[in-house]
């Protein structure tokens, strides 16, 4: 880990590692998309309209990764002042609001035919909603300062604090009554059908990869962004 | 210890020199929840049913405004500097901080709550679980919002970046302070509500201070 603290070195390791993941990237959702869409079978109460799972539960995954990321990024950064760290927990974070906007979107479009209202004010919804805006404040608080290392820290250290919402969301259909589905992963087994889980696991995976090329892209962009500012400095002297 | 008092018999004392900030925020506090008997109408029974939440939704709000000068003043003349480069731990300079602000607007707020109740035609019950929850809700409110503050300094458009930062972290303690509001004053036992209540004042009690504290050593880096 504090190898790679040393941007050129990620940056050599991340250009190995983008075209595979993009290669696989493509090749789950190429797959995935079919399968889940039109080949996995309908559910026995819900019908086709099931097969929103597909999405939703992956971006809800996707959504609590990347705070995850995020939290583990900023901790790492505030303790030993890994930049690459740092630059990783900022480029997460536009993506995690992406997808915890996706969760909710499809959750909603979801739950109008399936529970009748399109949104309901249980644990899991309003603890998705309050990562939507964390991620939100996280974005907001890195850009507003003049120094950009301030606005770094800051960011890092509301991340820490707002990572205290990440149990509450995965527990919070098992400690309240929730219209909400429980978890699918439990003590007691897998509670969703064997044939729903491969296009299930080709979806996480696709989302998984897409992640992890728009983060390499960005981290690249950043570590470039910062060569360029030091390079007009250099030359201005 | 005698540093904390010390620390608090400062602040205090510089807002009774400014007594119109304390004021102020139970002003605002006040002419804030009379607006909404004119914005909801005077159909019976519809007040009296969120009332507990206009309330509190209104105290965050107070409390969030009086939050901005928690820090600012003293670093604006310098005095943030010299306390945190004291021999005092930056941790006890901003739990003493915290306590002045919140015996400066959040003990207000909760002494102003059942007359304005009155104002959105609450029962009488529901006096008595307002300011138990509130007089629990408010220190936790103030403690989360000096993270906010202390995360926030020298930043640009603090006014609106603030909550934006902290209103997420309140929503847990508003969700309880209402419910529990609610369920007494209907007559169930909401010993559980207010027991959570307490439960997140003293997780707040114990990391915002220190996570404050990081917070002002990198504003001032």
């Amino acid at each position: 880990m504090h190898a790679l603290a040393n941007p050129t070195r990620f940056l050599k390791l991340a250009a190995t590692i983008q075209p595979w993941a993009a290669g696989l990237c493509i090749l789950c959702f190429l797959f995935g998309l079919p399968i889940a869409l039109l080949f996995s079978p309908p559910d026995y109460q819900q019908g086709d309209t099931v097969r929103i799972m597909y999405i939703h539960v992956p971006a809800a995954w996707m959504g609590l990764f990347c705070y995850g990321v995020m939290a583990a990024g900023s901790a790492s950064y505030l303790i030993w002042r890994h930049p690459v760290a740092n630059m990783i927990a900022k480029s997460s974070a536009p993506i995690g609001a992406m997808f915890t906007a996706l969760c909710l979107l499809t959750g909603m479009l979801w739950g109008q035919p399936m529970w009748g209202t399109p949104w309901v004010w249980d644990a899991r919804l309003t603890s998705m909603l309050v990562l939507f805006f964390l991620y939100l404040g996280y974005i907001a608080l890195g850009g507003a300062f003049d120094s950009p290392e301030q606005g770094d820290k800051a960011a890092a250290i509301l991340a820490l604090v707002g990572s205290v919402n990440l149990p509450i969301i995965k527990f919070s259909v098992d400690w309240w009554n929730s219209l909400h589905q429980p978890s699918i992963f439990s003590m007691a087994g897998i509670s969703v059908d064997a044939a729903m889980l491969p296009p299930l696991f080709l979806m996480v995976g696709a989302f998984q990869l897409y992640y992890v090329v728009v983060v390499l892209m960005s981290v690249r962009a950043q570590v470039l962004t910062a060569k360029i500012r030091a390079a007009k400095l250099m030359r201005t002297t | 210890m005698n540093t904390f008092f010390i620390l608090v018999g400062r602040d205090l004392r510089l807002s009774v020199r400014h007594r119109a900030d304390t004021v102020m925020v139970a002003g605002f506090f006040a002419i804030t929840v009379i607006l909404f008997p004119f914005g909801i109408g005077p159909e019976p029974g519809i007040l009296e049913r969120v009332g507990a939440g206009i309330i509190w939704v209104t105290a965050l709000l107070a409390s969030l405004l009086s939050l901005d000068h928690l820090f600012s003043d003293d670093e604006q003349d310098g005095a943030l500097d010299l306390l945190l480069t004291s021999p005092a731990a930056p941790t006890l300079v901003v739990a003493a901080k915290i306590v002045a602000h919140w015996l400066t607007t959040g003990l207000p707020l909760t002494l102003l709550a059942p007359i304005l109740g009155v104002t959105l035609q609450m029962p009488v019950g529901s006096a008595a679980p307002m300011m138990t929850a509130l007089l629990i809700g408010t220190p936790t409110l103030s403690l989360i919002g000096a993270v906010g503050a202390a995360l926030t300094l020298g930043a640009r458009r603090r006014g609106i970046l603030m909550p934006l930062v902290v209103l997420p972290l309140y929503i847990p303690i508003l969700i309880f302070g209402v419910g529990a509001i609610d369920t007494a004053s209907m007559g169930f036992d909401a010993g559980g509500l207010f027991a959570v209540l307490g439960g997140f004042l003293l997780i707040a009690a114990a990391l915002c201070p220190w996570a404050a504290a990081a917070a002002l050593k990198i504003a001032s880096e």
